[in-house]
Formats: C-alpha cells, structure tokens, sequence
C-alpha cells in the first residue's frame, strides 16, 4: 500500500525522524493560514502517489501567505502528469505547506528489500533528487549499502557507515547517524516495503531532515497497522481495482481490449502473454483465485465487462480441484445475469471438463469453447478484432 | 527415487481443522499419502475425519513418526507455523498459506538457520522449508503434499519447478496429454522470500536418476531466474525448458504474487529469458509449448 509524503513524513515523526514543519490542506484559505503559521516563506506540494511532481509543476516556493494561498488555487484541481502517473495525470486534491528551509546539500537515503538476501537494505548516495534507479545506471558506486538484519536492527556501526558515505561531517555527521537509525525503526516497526528519503536535506545550519519521503507498505502486514489502513486513499486507485478487491479478485486494468479471467497469478500472466503472442493486448490482469467459485466468476465478468474498451473475453480457468461443471454454471449464470454484449471464449481445463462443456454448449449463448490456451488466445483474438473493427 | 518426498513420507496437517485444511488433508489421504495426522492446539488427543489430531508438531513425530508438515495455518499465526515445525525436527515443511508478512518470514527463515545447526549438531537431518505461497510437491504415484490436482499427473521422467501453482498445472497437463510423466513437481511459491529456490530443486533434479529433463516455470521480480540460469550453465546436464510468465506485464505493477513486480527496471521478462537462453536452457515464448518443446529436446 502506498501513502501520500505528508502521511509518510507524520509515520516518520513518530519515529522522531526529522522533517520540516508543515500542514496539509485542501483549499487556499487554509493554505494562507498554514503558511502564516509556518512563517510566511513556504513550499506548496501537490499530494498524489507519483514522484516527478516538481518537474510536472506541482511543487512551487511561496514568498508569502498571499502567493501560498494563490499557488494552492493553482494546483488543486490540476491534473498533474509525471513520468510515474501516465498520460492521463493525477487529479490534486491536497497540498502540504511546509516551511521553506535554507539547503547546503541534498543527499539520498532508501530502505528496501533485497530479495537475493533476505534482508532489508540501506541505499545511501551524495547524489540526491534524482532518481535512485538513474544513479545506479550512471554510476553504481555513487550508491552505498548497506545491509541491516532485520531481527536485530541497525547496529551503531552501520548507522555511521551510512552517515560517512553520505560525506557528512561534525554536527551533521552526529544528525545523520540518528537519523538513518530512526528510519531503519520506523522501516521495520511498519513492515515498510520502501522508505526512501529524496533529498535528505542537509541546511545550512547543519540540520538533518526528510525534505521528501516515500513510504510503502507490505500489504499482507497491514492487519496488524490499523493506522496506517486508515491512510488508505481510493482516490489514488483504479476504480475497478478497488471494486475487485471487495470481492477478493485481483485486477489490474491495462490498455488493451481483450479481457481476461484466470484463475492463479502465474497462469493469468501467462494468459495475457500468449494473447500478446496470438496478435492481440491484454485489457486486463485478473486472478480468479487458485478455487475459483461459481460467484467469483460471476463478479469477475461483471467487472471485466465495465471496462469499455474490452470487445471479447477469455476465461481460462485451470480447474484443479474446482470442478469445471462448476465453474461453468458460473459463467453460464453470470451470463444470463448480466448479459454477454462481447463474445466470450472459455477454456476450460480439470475434473469434469466434458460436463463443463456440455453445460456452456447446452446454454444456448455466445460462447465459444477452446481446446488449450493458444487455440484459446486465437479465437478470442480474432473475435476482438473482428468486434473492433465492426 | 524422485525428489525430497515418496510414498514413506508421513505427513502431518498444521492447521487441519480449517476448511482449507480439511479438505486438503482428505484429497491428500485419496491420493495415496501417509497422512499421519494434523495439529490444532487445544484439539490434542481428538480425531477429525479420521486423523488423529495433536496439539503440537513435535507430538505428531513422537506419536505418529511424522517427518513431514503441510501449513495451512491462517497468515497472521503461519510463520510461527513454520517456526514450530522446524523446532520439532520436521525433515520437509511444505507452506501452502499465502499472505505471510515478509518481515515474519525474514524471522522464521533466520530460525530455520539456527535449528538447522542445532540438528546437524545434534546428528539429525536439517529442515527443508517449500514455500510459502505455493501448490505444494508432489511425486506422482506415491505422495501428493499440497493443493494441486493429483489426476492430470502421471509418474515419469520430467522433474518441474515453478513459482506459479496454475501454470504448473497447465505444464503438467501438458505433458500427460502427451503420455510424459513427471518424476516430481515442486511449486516453490510466489513470494519474495521462498524456503526453497530453483536452483535447490534443478540441483537434487540433476542428481536424481529417475529425472531425465526439467521444465522451469519463472515469472517477473526478483532475479532467482538469472541465478538459476548461471546455475545450469555450470551445474546442470540434463535438458532445461523455461517459460517465463509476465512478458507482457507493466512495470511498477505487483501481479497477484507478492514477488512478482519490476521494480526499479529490474526483474523484467526479456532479461530473465536472455540469461536462460545465453545459459543454454530451452526458452518457450509461450506457455502452451511446454510440452511440444519437451518432446523436441528431450529423447526417452
């Protein structure tokens, strides 16, 4: 799960990492009054879940609480578009006034799982406000790391490894070491997915602070963080993916016009390859769930079917355990229900496979069965082009 | 022979009377599988649809000689699941739960190294943990130890490993139409941190004399694809057919699996397919080749 920086940086404080002072608000009046708060001079962000927001425009220095509250009339409401939102952009719906600090340096600090080991690690580069992934690319030993045992935390000498690969010194040098400790303990302490602090600002006045900050969360911890579930924002979600989630459905929209509906993570991936390799794209990612019930295809239909750039649907379904007759009765039913304005094709695969197509056979409705997943990816292929072009 | 489970494996159930572990722990038993027991804390000393159930795992091994455990304990309490096991001695723990937190799996693998010492020290075999968020293992015709459908496979030469628990269904499928069989089939999982990886199971494939060729089953995140690749090319002679699911996925996106995401760049498709291919593994562009590419390479 993703939460917006001003979330991210009131989960840091809690931790005592530092940040600059700042408010969040919705409209300019609140924004005057914030930056009045925060003593005149301010920077105005736009909150939306996507980095790139200073270069698309929504991140503006404020002389006063005058051009504070005129800049917040700017950006909310705007669309912003960054390299991370796609073209259709981001609505604004917040801002975060922060009090404008005087910056010496800006340096780079992450926290992310490294897969190959098992353990969290803590990427530090002198090289802050780009990219992490740029730097890597550019000059990979700009980038420091260092791993943390997540059992027992950050020890005191890694803690002053980062600082020095950060090149700080003296007062700032002391901050800094504290600060990469704090962050590993909000990290854990949260089941962060990602921290990542960039810039790290160091000011003029030797303060060490989180001038940005990006957290993301395990999604399979958050039952035991009520508090940040609560930072939850749908705005920021597909619709459609929010609504398949109610019913335990994975989704994800993508740009192409065949839907699809598969039952295991793994084989809807594949599903979407071989639709690419048969000539068509992939409207969607959806998994079924490894026991796909009768109702779960029944949503998972009307779902894929809300999305109006789908002109055919591929079911493939890899019945296992779940009976196939079962499953049919599904989709039979589902059809029935809602109505099948897009040819369907099915295939179907596990016990019971001839009663499952005898049942879609004996429905009398437009759907066409197929005999393994490249006969599958033809036919609903050609039926999407045909559809397209109609 | 097969690999890491046959028909003398003795299975006890974590979890078992769950509805999901219910009705696995039945399909198992159907199978064929010594299914020796399950465990439900509290339950101890209570049989449930014929299985004796125990309190804790290492009752199970003291009572019903289990050395082997299947999880299907609720996500919040399945690390600890995990932990349990090991502590006990279980030789071979098959995790089917999805949706562990990655920090309780970080715990219950820094455990798993510890009481894995503390038995060899002590003369015993060390644990092996498959999963979590897998279908299981199996060897066909002698034990099934997870959720995948026993009757698409047939007992064979094809040894196949895969992060993904449908799409080795569809693999299996394949090469049963076909009248292939399979030596054993491991689902390694879908998450960021498996028990077990790819390389573990191509190394007892390689070693294990009734397994002819293997089928690798990948998908996008993470790089245990590119070391299994660098693996087979030092390591393995036997034939290697690969397909990598999420060819056509965006980045940024996680699709279902926890562990299958690119991020920063990385983990995508098409640089996991050059390493197999530059390592001399057979790469199928599509999943329904499988089998058809088997056939090609592989001569009985």
């Amino acid at each position: 799960m993703k939460v917006h920086e001003y979330q991210a940086k009131e989960i840091l404080r809690r931790y005592g990492v530092p940040t600059p002072r700042g408010i969040v608000v919705d409209n300019p009046e609140d924004a005057r009054q914030a930056a009045k708060q925060l003593g005149g001079r301010v920077v105005v962000k736009a909150q939306i879940h996507a980095g790139g927001r200073g270069k698309g425009g929504g991140v503006k220095l404020a002389k006063d609480a005058e051009e504070a509250a005129e800049l917040t009339k700017k950006i909310i409401g705007m669309t912003l578009i960054t390299h991370q939102t796609g073209p259709e952009g981001r609505l604004v719906r917040k801002v975060l006034i922060e009090e404008a600090l005087n910056i010496a340096r800006e340096l780079y600090l992450g926290v992310t799982l490294d897969r190959r080991i098992g353990m969290p690690v803590v990427m530090a580069s002198q090289q802050g406000g780009m990219e992490i992934e740029e730097v890597a690319a550019r000059d990979p030993k700009a980038i420091h790391r260092e791993p943390i045992d997540a059992v027992l935390g950050i020890q005191p000498f890694q803690a002053k490894n980062i600082a020095l690969a950060l090149g700080l010194t003296g007062d700032s040098y002391k901050k800094g070491v504290d600060f990469s400790q704090k962050l590993m303990r909000a990290y854990i302490d949260t089941d962060a997915s990602l921290a990542e602090i960039n810039p790290l600002l160091v000011t003029k006045e030797g303060d060490v602070l989180a001038l940005d900050a990006k957290m993301n969360f395990d999604d399979n911890a958050l039952f035991r963080h009520k508090d940040i579930i609560e930072m939850r924002d749908l705005h920021e979600e597909d619709p459609l993916e929010v609504e398949a989630s109610k019913f335990g459905l994975n989704y994800i929209k993508l740009d192409g016009n065949v839907g699809c509906m598969v039952n295991g993570a793994g084989l809807a991936m594949g599903t979407m390859d071989i639709i690419k390799l048969a000539g068509g794209e992939p409207a969607n990612f959806l998994d079924v769930g490894g026991g796909a019930t009768a109702e779960q295809v029944a949503n998972a239909f009307r779902i894929i079917l809300s999305d109006k750039n789908v002109k055919a649907i591929l079911i493939n379904i890899f019945g296992g355990i779940m009976r196939c007759d079962r499953i049919a009765e599904g989709v039979v039913s589902a059809s029935r229900e809602i109505g099948a304005p897009v040819p369907v094709v099915v295939r179907l695969e596990g016990t019971n496979v001839d009663l499952g197509k005898q049942i879609l056979k004996d429905s009398g409705l437009p759907l066409t069965t197929a005999d393994g997943m490249w006969d599958a990816a033809q036919k609903v292929v050609a039926a999407a082009k045909k559809a397209q072009s109609a | 022979m097969a690999i890491w489970a046959d028909k003398n494996t003795k299975v006890i159930v974590q979890g078992i009377t769950g509805r999901e572990g219910t009705f696995h722990a039945i399909q198992c038993r159907d199978y064929g599988t010594k299914v020796v027991g399950g465990v439900t804390p509290g339950k101890g000393g209570t049989t449930h649809e014929g299985f004796p159930v125990f309190n804790t795992v290492r009752d199970g091994c003291d009572k019903a000689g289990a050395n082997c455990a299947l999880i299907f304990v609720p996500p919040p309490f399945a690390a600890d699941a995990i932990m349990e096991a090991a502590d006990a001695g279980i030789e071979l723990i098959v995790c089917v739960t999805e949706g562990i937190p990655v920090n309780d799996m970080i715990r219950a693998h820094d455990f798993l190294v510890k009481s894995n010492e503390r038995h060899v020290a002590d003369g015993r075999k060390p644990s092996r943990l498959i999963g979590p968020n897998c279908p299981g293992i199996i060897t066909p015709g002698q034990t099934k130890i997870g959720i995948m459908p026993g009757h698409v496979h047939k007992a064979g030469p094809i040894g196949i490993v895969s992060r993904s628990g449908t799409l080795t269904y569809e693999a299996v499928g394949q090469l049963t139409t076909r009248g292939i069989g399979q030596s054993t089939a491991v689902g390694i999982g879908g998450d960021p941190l498996p028990g077990t990886n790819f390389i573990d199971c191509l190394a007892a494939f390689q070693a294990d004399p009734v397994t002819e060729a293997i089928i690798m089953i990948g998908e996008i995140g993470g790089s245990a694809e590119e070391e299994a690749a660098a693996f087979v090319k030092a390591n393995v002679t036997k034939p290697v057919v690969a397909f990598i699911a999420g060819q056509t996925a965006p980045p940024g996106r996680r699709m279902g699996h926890a562990g299958a995401i690119i991020s920063g760049g990385k983990g995508t498709a098409a640089e996991k397919m050059a390493a197999l291919q530059a390592a001399g593994i057979h790469v199928v562009k599509a999943p329904s080749d499988l089998g058809s590419k088997i056939q090609e390479v592989w001569k009985p």
